[in-house]
């Protein structure tokens, strides 16, 4: 008797989305990336299954952060009043396949910088570097929706990620990210019915849902990891029977989330380990697990944390 | 849920007359409404309109898809009708061949004769099979069940994916004397038939039908969908347009947990 062929097929597949834009497409870029595609959960079925390969945008401050711990100050330190020349380190020494601007700084209680300086470090990163760019705000409502537009204006024809948009705070970047032709990450609170209900209601405003990018927040390893797995591969379930409010690529903010917890920063403890190893390992070790739920664009902050995660997927996504 | 826009279909009298008169964009607008009401696939159906049922059918393949890539489900008892249907059709999308019983006392071999033609249209084409064989639409849930069985054995013997199989239950108009048993025992096939194998075959149903002559159709039609989705129903052939008939499917695929919930759920078709 032959063994009967129980593979499962499902009828849907994760958007593919191609982000940057090259100057024949009307950007400067001088790479894009796609990402997404996957038709089936990770590890399973195909090779040509698993979609593209995920990607490592590396985290680049608009302002000196004010509590990264000392291994990431080690490595960055003489870089941080340079926004331009960090995300040039990050592309050109650690393989970075996208930068993530992230604008601390326009924060009221983190600098309150201007609309300007954010436009400013904008242009700076977009001439330094060719790889594309996510542009995330501070998570400061009246500040982003201050500062944010003007970003994306200076910014618009690059094909960027911007965000994040939440249920309670997404009109005005919605509408200017569809006027500028950029991505948009839409964000919630580790909960799946507002992951969904925010994709609603931007796609309500016009918006493509083919030009979307889940946040649904991230927990480092010991703190709330599973959380964020358990959603990534319910959003993955739901993608694949077809829902397409939930068919989005994923980004996950492991570099803040791994860096705060003590077990990856603090430093005098030595029975924990030699802390030169453990933040990345802590680091890289969260952005694995989840690579495994569906992350397709993981946000990193330590190179050899990003060297490990860009081995283990060149091994899996072959 | 796969819904199945009924409104092509030459007994409504603006189809009719479109075909009579070849008008293009009465066909064309509905193909895209009912498009844009969530249908994921639109049924054509000749109907009586027309003496030449073949050329009619070709004719609104062609129309549809100049403007809609929306799969087709072709909708005719007549193979020779299907047969010409799938010469202009595009498969590449998927499409359907609505329907088919197990065996007809004129033709033993009618089933076999779909599902060639569907793998001639293509590998993602379906066929949907009636739990009803050459004694006629059976009356009870066992003998429903029992056809729908053979339909399965026959397909998955000659390897025909059991998810391009749709088995449709029949559903008999409930106003027909002594028929009112009939939404009941189809209920209760339905809970069977979804275990006939692994992945399930899909399960469809001409909604309409149910309440043919009835004061209350669009209340009938709404409830007994409801029921039918509890018991695995995932397939129908439906008017897309009628909003609350839609919400009743968002609802139910929602309290099933087949959608995610989210505040706006009900604008997921």
């Amino acid at each position: 008797m032959p063994v009967p062929e129980i593979a499962q097929s499902f009828v849907g597949s994760v958007n593919r989305v191609t982000l940057g834009a090259l100057p024949e497409n009307g950007g400067t870029r001088t790479s894009t990336i796609t990402i997404g595609g996957a038709k089936n959960v990770v590890y399973a079925g195909s090779f040509s299954d698993a979609g593209e390969k995920p990607v490592v945008a590396m985290d680049v401050l608009d302002t000196a952060p004010l509590d990264w711990p000392d291994e990431l100050a080690k490595v960055y330190k003489d870089l941080w009043e340079s926004p331009e020349q960090w995300a040039a380190k990050c592309v050109e020494e650690y393989g970075a396949d996208m930068i993530c601007l992230k604008f601390d700084g326009i924060h009221p209680d983190k600098g309150d910088k201007s609309p300007a300086d954010a436009v400013k470090t904008t242009q700076d990163v977009l001439k330094t570097v060719g790889v594309p760019l996510v542009l995330w705000g501070c998570g400061n409502n009246d500040k982003d929706n201050k500062v944010m537009p003007e970003v994306s204006q200076a910014a618009k024809g690059e094909n960027c990620l911007i965000g994040t948009v939440e249920e309670d705070n997404y009109k005005s970047l919605t509408a200017i990210a569809l006027a500028d032709n950029h991505h948009l990450i839409t964000g919630a609170p580790l909960d799946i019915n507002i992951a969904k209900q925010i994709n609603i209601l931007v796609s309500d405003m016009g918006f493509p849902t083919e030009k979307i990018v889940t946040f649904q927040s991230t927990g480092a390893l010991g703190y709330g990891i599973e959380y964020a797995y358990s959603i990534g591969e319910r959003q993955r379930l739901a993608t694949l029977s077809g829902d397409k409010m939930m068919s989005m690529p994923v980004i996950c903010d492991v570099g803040y989330e791994s860096w705060r917890v003590k077990e990856a920063k603090l430093n005098d403890i030595p029975s924990w380990g030699d802390p030169a190893d453990r933040g990345p390992m802590w680091e890289a070790t969260t952005a694995i697990c989840l690579l495994q739920a569906g992350a397709d664009i993981i946000r990193m902050r330590h190179p050899r944390a990003v060297a490990m995660v860009k081995n283990y997927i060149d091994q899996i996504w072959q | 849920m796969i819904l199945i826009g009924e409104r092509i279909n030459g007994m409504f009298l603006d189809v009719k007359n479109a075909i009579a008169e070849k008008n293009e964009k009465v066909v064309q607008d509905l193909a895209i409404k009912q498009t844009n009401a969530g249908a994921s696939y639109l049924d054509i159906n000749v109907g009586t309109a027309a003496a030449d049922q073949e050329g009619t059918m070709q004719w609104l393949i062609e129309t549809i898809q100049k403007v809609c890539q929306t799969p087709l489900s072709l909708d005719s008892q007549k193979p020779a009708v299907i047969a010409a249907g799938i010469k202009v059709l595009n498969g590449e999308n998927g499409g359907i061949l609505n329907s088919t019983p197990l065996n007809k006392k004129s033709d033993e071999e009618v089933l076999d004769k779909y599902l060639d033609m569907a793998d001639q249209a293509g590998p993602k084409v379906g066929v949907i099979a009636l739990t009803m064989d050459k004694n006629g639409v059976p009356q009870d849930t066992d003998t429903r069940v029992a056809i729908a069985a053979e339909i399965v054995q026959k397909a998955m013997e000659r390897g025909f994916d059991t998810q391009r199989l749709f088995i449709d239950p029949i559903v008999l108009p409930v106003k027909v004397p002594n028929a009112q048993a009939q939404p009941g025992n189809i209920l209760a096939a339905m809970e069977q038939i979804r275990y006939l194998s692994e992945p399930a075959p899909h399960m469809t149903i001409g909604l309409s039908n149910l309440s043919q002559g009835t004061n209350e159709r669009s209340l009938i039609n709404r409830i007994f969908l409801a029921m039918a989705i509890s018991r695995g129903l995932d397939s129908a052939i439906v008017e897309v347009f009628d909003e609350q008939l839609m919400n009743v499917v968002a609802t139910s695929e929602m309290l099933m947990n087949r959608q995610i919930y989210s505040d706006s759920f009900l604008k997921v078709y």
